[in-house]
């Protein structure tokens, strides 16, 4: 019998309340399955904040931590602190984040744990706007995404800045670790977290983490979409260790941004001007990111 | 026993490291950083064995520290007025999350104005985040409470925050002698925390999940209602056992000052109160029956031993360093509260004073003592008067 590329234990169990076809529980699943028992995680408001169930149930096998929506950063500060007064060794000690609460309110307490060097794993599931009120727009909303605070109405009102780059933020920092994964491919995903597990100090993975309520897509596209996202080069799969990039999902025959967004009823307004712009956009960000791995080869 | 003569915010360091805290987060406002500077020092030095987690803000200095809490370690911050502000949100999460984290909060003013000084009403905001709240008069008190709030906070029928609060410079920054207790007496008084949840692989739980209406968040507020009523009891105990072993101790929820036969009551927290008993010393000389009550604990409000003290009192007078906007002044629209269907009616008058740090000076005191006599023997001329204002 072949061996199962990825561990057969579950850290986390059946029964959540996520909507159907949900990207964020893949998030969690795949993470607690590199990391292991001897993980604690935090988890500020967003989605995961109702996910596990309410209290006193939870479908986590490990210590999970709720705190407020923007200090997530601080939490797992505070927690490795506790641990390290206790003289436990061995521990993960991880927070688990949407996008808002890493890119927006929480980039403060985020940036502070990074650059006082916390030995943490941080992950931001992104699905790119808030969803667990009600779909409003983050600042990882993408360009052109309709969203309840980014309406198309009659004036075009939809999300006008593209993404903001958490993942070159943190390496603004000098974060030893920063990496994206997608949950359309669970073996790199996987791998990922465990080389974060054993790079001492912080760490920073973003997720690719579809939201089929949000983004207006059939549940069971997630997984097609997020591979979408990888082809077209939307979302790139890459690591930064010490400064150095590598591209861990080459793109050979890049499939048309179009594609990807078609599929979704979130850009069901852009024409083909929009579309041409988008297109533009994502193969600049592609050939930097292709030369920023040139770059740092010799490193 | 050593003696140092050392300011309010080192007599809080000092106590900091007698009750071994292992995690110390904080961000510095003036005139709270002389405490986490000496802090700092202390760890440098090794002579505290705590992670020092140098935070980008208060906010996070206190979400840091219930995380810490929660995963079984003792901890402490310090803050003041805006950083005390900037951590409501997680104020509330520290109670309700039952960590018993323990601060110091310097007493100052909001802005604006600017201004750095004395005022009640940063910690008053924060009356209702099921935090235990101490005033010290102080410096030695400032140093025995915190010792004191270990035990209290960390009793499994409390397992609640606490804070004591010290007047801005008047307590701060103003040195005095102070007895540095024993580390073993320390040891012997206050054991290691043991948090009622402990990091456990092997069980885990998860703390502080969603509870709906029809589930279990009202039953989970109650029974912070009813540790705040379990924590009075403890007060009382902890500052008698204190007292046993280190040879003082503060007379629980409210210090009475001379104010068992006195006519004129008043009542105030904070370092006015060591004014104002110079003054009432100097009032009975007068043959004025003067006398004080020290509020030295505001959460739990003290409603029973009020009443009970004074009961012999003609005209009660209540000193506020701070004011609720569209009422009264906080201490005592809640003395009103505590009297009412207790007692038959009294004069109860409120002075608003020293606000924004102004000097509540022996004067200002007499002025309100004379008032307060005046009172007795005409009736009440208004019941909220703001003294030594500029019109
Ligand atoms: C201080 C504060 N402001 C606002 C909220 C309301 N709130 C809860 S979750 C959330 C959005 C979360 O978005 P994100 O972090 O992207 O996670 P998602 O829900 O999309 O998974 C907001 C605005 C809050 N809990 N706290
Ligand atoms: S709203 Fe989106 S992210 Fe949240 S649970 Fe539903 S599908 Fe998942």
């Amino acid at each position: 019998m072949a061996k199962p590329t990825i561990p057969t234990e579950e850290y986390m169990l059946s029964g959540h309340m996520a909507c159907l076809g949900c990207g964020a529980p893949l998030a969690m699943r795949y993470l607690l399955k590199a990391l292991g028992k001897r993980t604690v995680v935090s988890i500020p408001a967003c989605c995961w904040a109702v996910i596990p169930g309410v209290f006193p149930y939870t479908n986590l096998k490990v210590p999970l931590v709720y705190t407020a929506f923007e200090v997530t950063g601080a939490s797992i500060s505070g927690l490795r602190a506790a641990i390290d007064a206790r003289g436990i060794k061995d521990v993960n000690v991880v927070g688990f984040a949407g996008d808002g609460g890493t890119a927006d309110i929480g980039i403060q307490a985020l940036s502070g744990a990074v650059e006082r060097g916390e030995n943490i794993i941080y992950m931001c599931y992104d699905n790119e706007a808030y969803m667990n009120t009600g779909i409003q727009r983050s600042s990882l909303t993408p360009f052109g995404a309709w969203t309840t605070t980014t309406p198309v109405g009659k004036t075009k009102f939809w999300q006008k800045t593209q993404k903001k780059n958490m993942v070159e933020i943190m390496v603004a920092h000098r974060i030893p670790y920063a990496a994206t994964v997608s949950v359309a491919y669970p073996e790199d995903f996987i791998n990922k977290v465990r080389k974060a597990a054993g790079i001492p100090g912080p760490k920073y993975i973003h997720a690719f983490a579809p939201c089929p309520t949000g983004w207006r897509m059939p549940p069971e596209k997630t997984i097609e979409i997020a591979r979408l996202a990888t082809d077209s080069c939307v979302f790139p799969i890459y690591e930064v260790e010490y400064g150095k990039y590598k591209i861990t999902r080459k793109v050979v025959n890049k499939k048309p941004v179009a594609d990807y967004l078609k599929m979704q009823g979130r850009f069901s307004h852009l024409g083909e001007e929009e579309m041409k712009q988008i297109q533009e956009y994502v193969d600049r960000e592609w050939e930097l990111l292709l030369k920023k791995e040139e770059f740092t080869k010799e490193w | 026993m050593v003696k140092k003569v050392i300011t309010g915010n080192s007599a809080a360091a000092y106590g900091v490291k007698l009750a071994r805290v292992q995690v110390v987060s904080a961000y510095p406002i003036t005139p709270q950083t002389t405490v986490v500077e000496k802090l700092a020092d202390f760890v440098a030095n090794g002579e505290l064995n705590a992670r020092f987690v140098n935070v980008e803000s208060e906010h996070s200095a206190l979400a840091a520290l219930i995380s810490a809490s929660l995963g079984g370690a003792r901890t402490f911050t310090a803050t003041s007025a805006h950083g005390l502000a900037l951590m409501h949100e997680m104020m509330h999460w520290a109670a309700g999350a039952r960590t018993p984290v323990v601060m110091v909060n310097v007493n100052r003013a909001m802005g604006p104005p600017w201004n750095i000084w004395a005022e009640m009403t940063d910690s008053i905001a924060q009356r209702d985040t099921g935090w235990i709240q101490f005033y010290g008069e102080s410096n030695q008190e400032v140093l025995d409470t915190m010792i004191q709030l270990y035990r209290i906070c960390e009793d499994k029928e409390v397992m609640l925050p606490g804070m004591i609060c010290e007047d801005a410079f008047y307590l701060s920054h103003t040195v005095l002698p102070v007895d540095i207790p024993e580390q073993e007496d320390v040891d012997r008084f206050l054991p290691p925390f043991e948090s009622a949840y402990k990091l456990d692989f092997d069980n885990p739980v998860s703390i502080g999940s969603l509870s709906m209406p029809h589930q279990w968040y009202m039953e989970l507020r109650y029974k912070i209602a009813e540790s705040m009523e379990n924590a009075r009891k403890k007060i009382v105990e902890v500052d008698r056992e204190f007292g046993k072993i280190f040879g003082r101790s503060y007379s629980g929820l409210v210090e009475n000052y001379r104010g068992d036969d006195a006519d004129l009551l008043l009542i105030c927290a904070g370092t006015m109160a060591s004014t104002a008993k110079d003054v009432v010393d100097e009032m009975r000389n007068e043959g004025v029956k003067a006398g004080l009550l020290r509020l030295r604990v505001f959460r739990p409000f003290p409603n029973a031993e009020i009443v009970n003290l004074v009961q012999n009192a003609k005209v009660i007078g209540v000193a506020d360093r701070s004011i609720s906007f569209g009422n009264q002044g906080p201490f005592f629209t809640e003395i009103k509260g505590a009297l009412y269907g207790k007692i038959p009616t009294k004069l109860l008058k409120n002075y608003i004073v020293g606000i924004g740090g102004r000097d509540v000076t022996t004067n200002t005191l007499k002025s309100i003592f004379r008032n307060m006599a005046s009172i007795k023997d005409h009736g009440l001329d208004e019941e909220v008067t703001w003294v030594d204002l500029k019109r």
